[in-house]
């Protein structure tokens, strides 16, 4: 009997289409996404050589850093954004990819647009000159983000060197309180690794835990797998995986969609395989969580308060520390409850999914925002916009004092319109609490969309349980 | 073809923060660029710059006192984004080596496919570097790729590179070039691999 292997080692070792000695893999990619901001010098690129783009098929473009949420049927004002987003246009036309621009019904955030589509699937390669393409391991598969010059490997040749990561397991059993979602699960496995935690490492997400949860949450799971430093992570197919991609799309259809599905249950760890790290956490010591600090490894249950100077583990981290309270406007040993917001913000390839968006909507139904603040809902995608309509989420929200907007990455990293002002407050559900990130001098505390709901309510940090009647 | 490179001898500027981001390095406003060229301009833009845009007189590169092709940083240099912008952006702005204690993967990768080199040291040598800067900016320090060490007056320091990426970099290969060697092999991959 051979080896028994992971399931990233299985994924992996089928898509090598070299290894040579003092090389890295060269390592076929399946699916390619590629938006308006790391694309342009790629393109540029195979023009100086004169080459054309290695399979069209595998490659899906979507517009949507620098996207306006508002008026999105308009040129778009901001001359740079437009250039960026118009350079986009030029370059699929030119090399025959295909484009879902602004306007088209399949428009969105990309790492959002790939799964409801049905072109994320179990076994796959995928890349994307973003991070947070480790989103689409929820499936099963081996994605992970790129550099633009890499980009330019994968249009030339399909392909792209790498060193084979190590391997990591999360594993994380039990029931999850109420009010607890899978965000708070990420958020708390960050705050005890940090965000380097697990850099040089593939995650694999396993448990009960990770089993009883949809597909849209074990993607906010996957996709912030980089915020520790992660390559990227993923979670082994399982029935909930196929019933979702059942019927999409792009995804196989009928009889091949069977077949395939017969594959698709090969995909998960041998027993007895290694990793090079495993990690078990408890979900009944996971509650409603916060960030406090400028990454997301600062980060707390939402009743901690933050720790002081003296209580952190290394020394060397004082400055770096003090430099992040002091950007945030805050104490340390301080509690975050009950602190005034000034913004809420529901959206981004972490949370901006049509479960996230009805979870925001059974918190706020019938009830109104708290005056002071601004609330923001936009949706991951055209897809997720329609479905909350047809739903009658727009009302809720539209009653509820939120504004909701049109699909695109949006407040998530402020290259649109879309900026929290300088010195303001602003509760997340994105995934990057770093300086400035939401718009310059912004300070960002990460949440669920349901504690973001709440704090819409209260105009405060609010423990969620407490609205929800939970001790 | 990229820049060769082999042996430096530059002075260093110090900038001893840790979990420096990518959004540090080069802010999301600022990559709306369609080409490499011109980042170093807004290189950690929001830590130079003042709401007026006026130099924060503090803040190192804004320093006289320091200079030179070597920038050394706290540890998890470069988490965040994969935006290969923040490696365009540093050594536009001239410099041609960072060294750190620990970066993050997709920056170590880009910055190497940039002719940038990463060079990771102990904690401790770190410190010793830090020090010595900043008692004295003019302090010359040495990297010698081809025997991997990094050299500043007594102190020295062996580091590792992957061997295939120190050939490129001495040579000012890209991975691209290894790669289009394979279409052949790639293309029948692609045909019987569904
Ligand atoms: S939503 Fe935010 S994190 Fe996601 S792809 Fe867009 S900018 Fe990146």
């Amino acid at each position: 009997m051979s080896k028994p292997k992971t399931l990233f080692d299985k994924i992996w070792d089928a898509h090598i289409v070299k290894r040579a000695e003092g090389y890295p893999d060269a390592l076929f990619i399946d699916r390619h996404f590629i938006h308006e901001v790391t694309s342009p010098q790629a393109f540029e690129g195979l023009r100086k050589r004169g080459i054309p783009v290695f399979n069209t098929g595998r490659v899906t473009a979507t517009a949507d850093h620098n996207v306006p949420t508002k008026d999105q049927h308009l040129p778009i004002k901001e001359a740079l954004s437009r250039h960026q987003v118009d350079t986009l246009r030029k370059n699929c036309k030119e090399f025959g990819v295909d484009l879902y621009d602004l306007g088209h019904p399949f428009q969105g955030i990309v790492h959002i647009i790939g799964p409801e589509l049905g072109f994320t699937l179990p076994g796959m390669t995928i890349v994307c000159g973003d991070s947070h393409t480790s989103t689409h391991g929820a499936f099963g598969n081996i994605a992970f983000g790129i550099g633009t010059s890499e980009v330019e490997q994968v249009l030339a040749t399909q392909c792209v060197l790498q060193y084979k990561p190590k391997t990591m397991k999360i594993e994380i059993n039990g029931v999850l309180g109420k009010g607890v979602v899978s965000k708070d699960i990420i958020l708390y496995i960050i705050s005890k690794i940090s965000a380097s935690g697990a850099t040089g490492f593939f995650v694999e997400y396993a448990g009960d835990t990770i089993r009883n949860l949809s597909m849209e949450a074990r993607m906010t799971i996957c996709n912030m797998s980089i915020e520790m430093g992660a390559r990227g992570g993923l979670i082994a197919p399982d029935e909930t995986t196929f019933s979702y991609i059942k019927g999409k799309k792009f995804a196989p259809q009928g009889t091949a969609f069977e077949k395939k599905v017969t594959e698709w249950k090969a995909l998960h760890t041998d027993s007895g395989a290694e990793y090079d790290r495993i990690l078990t956490f408890d979900a009944a010591d996971i509650t409603p969580m916060i960030t406090y600090g400028t990454n997301p490894g600062m980060g707390m249950k939402i009743t901690d308060r933050i720790p002081t100077v003296a209580e952190l583990k290394e020394m060397s981290e004082q400055t770096s520390f003090k430099k992040s309270l002091e950007y945030m406007g805050l104490e340390a040993g301080s509690q975050l409850l009950n602190k005034s917001i000034d913004y809420v913000f529901i959206g981004s390839c972490t949370n901006a999914r049509i479960e996230d968006l009805r979870l925001v909507a059974s918190m706020v139904k019938g009830k109104k925002k708290a005056s002071q603040v601004e609330v923001w809902v936009i949706p991951g995608s055209k897809q997720v916009e329609l479905q909350a309509q047809q739903e009658g989420l727009d009302k809720i929200f539209e009653q509820a004092g939120f504004e909701l907007r049109s699909p695109g990455c949006s407040a998530c990293l402020g290259m649109n319109e879309d900026k929290v002002p300088p010195g303001k407050y602003c509760i997340s559900t994105s995934n990057r609490n770093f300086e400035g990130r939401q718009g310059l001098k912004s300070r960002t505390f990460l949440v669920s969309p349901l504690s973001a709901a709440a704090a819409a309510l209260t105009g405060k940090v609010t423990d969620v349980r407490t609205l929800l009647n939970v001790n | 073809m990229k820049e060769k490179f082999n042996r430096l001898v530059s002075r260093a500027v110090p900038l001893p923060i840790e979990n420096i981001d990518t959004d540090q390095i080069i802010p999301a406003r600022f990559l709306k660029a369609t080409t490499r060229e011109g980042f170093g301009e807004n290189l950690f833009c929001d830590w130079r710059y003042d709401s007026d845009h006026q130099p924060i007189k503090n803040f190192v590169l804004n320093e006289k006192k320091y200079s030179g092709k070597i920038l050394i940083a706290g540890k998890n240099f470069g988490c965040g984004s994969s935006r290969e912008h923040a490696a365009w952006a540093i050594y536009d702005y001239g410099f041609r080596v960072v060294v750190s204690s620990f970066f993050a993967d997709i920056f170590k990768n880009n910055a190497l496919n940039n002719g940038l080199l990463p060079i990771v040291v102990s904690d401790h040598f770190l410190k010793q570097l830090i020090e010595i800067i900043s008692q004295n900016p003019e302090t010359e320090m040495t990297i010698d790729l081809e025997k991997q060490t990094f050299t500043t007056g007594s102190l020295e320091e062996k580091f590792e590179i992957n061997a295939y990426k120190k050939t490129c970099l001495m040579n000012g290969y890209d991975d691209i070039d290894y790669l289009l060697s394979l279409r052949k092999e790639i293309k029948e991959f692609d045909i019987t691999h569904a």
